[in-house]
């Protein structure tokens, strides 16, 4: 008992959708291209032929029902995970997202309980362009009753999958496409991540880099060049979006005073930019640098390599970032 | 079916109305406030019908829906004040009155907003072996979004327990129905191959009836069907409408046919006696006071109820704060 095997981000969802459905008669999954297909992106091999096509559900192309059919049926006591081909899609839902999932409990006065969970795959990846490269999380997180997480490991993957399907509220699980066939370590039975906390990845003392999903890898490549010229970089996975694990951050801050914040989200109005003014209010005089968001250009995701690169955060932008905070004066 | 119970009910939403319009009026209940008033034989015609276990969606002209399902008409009031002892805690208030134990979803500030959670509703009681059903109420409004058209599509293509009521009161806010729709309901409806009745919607008997057949495929196979009652609101889109879309003779003609005042004709015809309406009419008064007392009696809610209840379990966003 007790082993860890390397199996892909992929592997990981689908053991997770699989021990939560074997675990909880309640819980289904729904979406297009699941059933017969196994997803997109094969995260649910097999899950048809294992508990059938009620349980599995292949759908029509209606993303605003999806949405509001997954809502309906957690308020009547069934746990939905529903699957939107890209994120990019999500924004056809809008009202059944923000009006009627993300609002329910609260305007109920909390006597709605809403166990819901979405996948949405976000990111850009090989030219997909516009309709189908969006990061989307600083949207979500502006509206209040969304948990929002986006894991960057597979373990992460399987853990946090889990955690938000056994939450009571809805929840936003956002998995960046060019990660489902990354590799790594899984430890054999029960894997959980609590949603809300973040996890110091590599120590370091001279600055911290902040990030999550594929920037992170970013983050750590980064820290490897900056290791190189001599400087000790801190890498923070923040895994959970909403609620923050401030703790962990300001932790960091204190210990490096110099912090940069690194994501595919659009750097405007972006995750970073609430990380960069609340560490900046809670800890200014103990920064030694204001704190350096890393992010995409303000454009749409464009289609052709170089322009993808150049929109997209990479290794380099966040080295340099990391160069300007400990420079700074 | 209990005549004198579907009369009660009607005249339980006509009168609530009715004094809400003139609290709201004289500035006691806060935001707006959207009369049912000319369409309570739709509701209660067809919530005559629910059992435990069923649930119902409704839309922003959501107060007779509520009470045609039983929900306490004081913690009704006491939401439209906003006090803490309403239905929602004073979050939801007239447009959004919740309440899960009448298996009420949700009245809903979006025009259609109810119709893929009625959907979904009637998918997980399918997954989890229940047997209730799902009421779903949409204005004709509701035609124009597209969720209407992919929830009667999934529901047909899964055969889930829900009953489409269409409230068809020829006025989509102040715009009429012939000048926001290019198709036949009817056509609509049988394109997706659902059961479809027509009801005279002032007519709760016949509402009543409608349902009856409906339900019988609902609750016997599973699978969804439409009810379009036809009907009217004699008052304005909202308290306060200039109704500058309609002419007073259109309005005074539609009121020759009252809803409640052809139930209580019914009553009399069937050999109810007077006295035992008045008697019914007396309990329904005397329990629409006791509702206002209620809800003029209630405590605001604590300022703080507001950061209360948005997750199951406490989330603040800035741990050091308050």
């Amino acid at each position: 008992m007790g082993g860890v095997r390397e199996i892909t981000f992929a592997e990981a969802t689908r053991e997770a959708m699989e021990e939560e459905m074997a675990r909880d008669r309640t819980v289904f999954l729904m979406g297009e291209d699941i059933a017969k297909q196994g997803g997109i992106f094969g995260q649910f091999k097999g899950l048809a032929e294992r508990f059938g096509r009620e349980r599995v559900r292949d759908t029509p192309i209606s993303e605003p029902t999806l949405v509001g059919a997954a809502l309906g049926a957690a308020l009547v006591g069934a746990r939905p995970v529903l699957d939107i081909h890209f994120a990019d899609f999500l924004l056809l839902a809008m009202d059944e997202l923000a009006n009627q999932a993300a609002s329910l409990r609260y305007m109920s006065g909390g006597r709605l309980k809403v166990p819901l969970v979405i996948r949405a795959p976000d990111g850009a990846i090989r030219s997909a362009a516009a309709h189908h490269s969006k990061s989307l999380e600083a949207l979500f997180l502006h509206l209040p009753g969304f948990k929002v997480v986006a894991p960057a490991t597979p373990k992460d993957a399987k853990g946090l999958l889990k955690a938000a399907i056994r939450s009571d509220d809805p929840v936003l699980y956002l998995e960046h496409k060019a990660l489902y066939t990354r590799k790594g370590p899984v430890p054999e039975g029960e894997v959980l991540t609590p949603i809300g906390r973040a996890e110091v990845v590599r120590e370091g003392r001279d600055v911290t880099l902040v990030s999550y999903s594929l920037t992170l890898y970013k983050a750590l490549e980064a820290a490897r060049q900056l290791e190189e010229d001599g400087i000790s970089a801190e890498v923070v996975d923040l895994k959970t979006l909403y609620p923050l694990d401030w703790d962990t951050l300001l932790a960091s801050a204190e210990k490096t005073g110099r912090m940069v914040v690194a994501h595919e989200a659009w750097r405007f109005l972006g995750p970073g930019a609430e990380i960069s003014a609340t560490l900046g209010e809670k800890l200014w005089n103990r920064l030694q640098a204001p704190v350096v968001r890393v992010g995409a250009a303000h454009v749409p995701i464009p289609f052709s390599p170089p322009l993808e690169e150049r929109v997209i955060p990479q290794v380099a932008d966040l080295v340099r970032a990391a160069k300007e905070v400990l420079t700074w004066r | 079916m209990d005549r004198l119970n579907l009369y009660r009910l009607m005249y339980r939403i006509r009168r609530f109305e009715e004094r809400v319009e003139k609290l709201f009026q004289a500035g006691k209940i806060p935001g707006f406030v959207h009369l049912y008033i000319g369409q309570e034989a739709v509701a209660v015609g067809v919530l005559a019908h629910r059992r435990p276990g069923d649930y119902l969606t409704s839309t922003h002209r959501g107060h007779g829906h509520a009470l045609a399902a039983g929900v306490d008409p004081r913690a009704m009031m006491a939401e439209l004040f906003g006090r803490a002892t309403g239905v929602c805690r004073g979050k939801g208030g007239s447009m959004h009155l919740f309440d899960p134990d009448r298996g009420m979803l949700g009245a809903n500030g979006i025009v259609a907003g109810g119709i893929p959670i009625a959907v979904g509703a009637g998918l997980g009681l399918r997954l989890l072996g229940q047997t209730g059903v799902v009421f779903a109420f949409f204005g004709d409004g509701a035609l124009g979004r597209g969720v209407l058209h992919e929830g009667l599509n999934l529901a047909a293509l899964w055969r889930l327990p829900v009953l489409f009521i269409l409230e068809n009161n020829g006025y989509a806010s102040t715009t009429a129905h012939a000048e926001s729709h290019a198709f036949r309901v009817e056509d609509l409806v049988r394109a997706y191959g659902l059961p479809f009745r027509q009801a005279d919607g002032q007519d709760v008997e016949e509402v009543y009836s409608a349902v009856a057949d409906l339900l019988q495929g609902v609750r016997g196979e599973g699978g969804p069907a439409f009810l379009e009652a036809r009907t009217y609101r004699f008052k304005g889109h909202y308290v306060g409408d200039p109704e500058r879309y309609r002419s007073r003779e259109e309005v005074a003609q539609a009121r020759m046919r009252d809803p409640v005042s052809l139930a209580r004709q019914r009553l009399l015809a069937a050999g109810v006696g007077e006295k035992a309406i008045k008697t019914l009419e007396g309990e329904e008064d005397a329990l629409l006071e006791e509702a206002v007392t209620f809800a003029e009696l209630s405590p605001w809610p604590d300022p703080d109820e507001a950061l209360q209840g948005l997750f199951a379990e406490e989330v603040r966003d800035y741990p050091w704060e308050g």
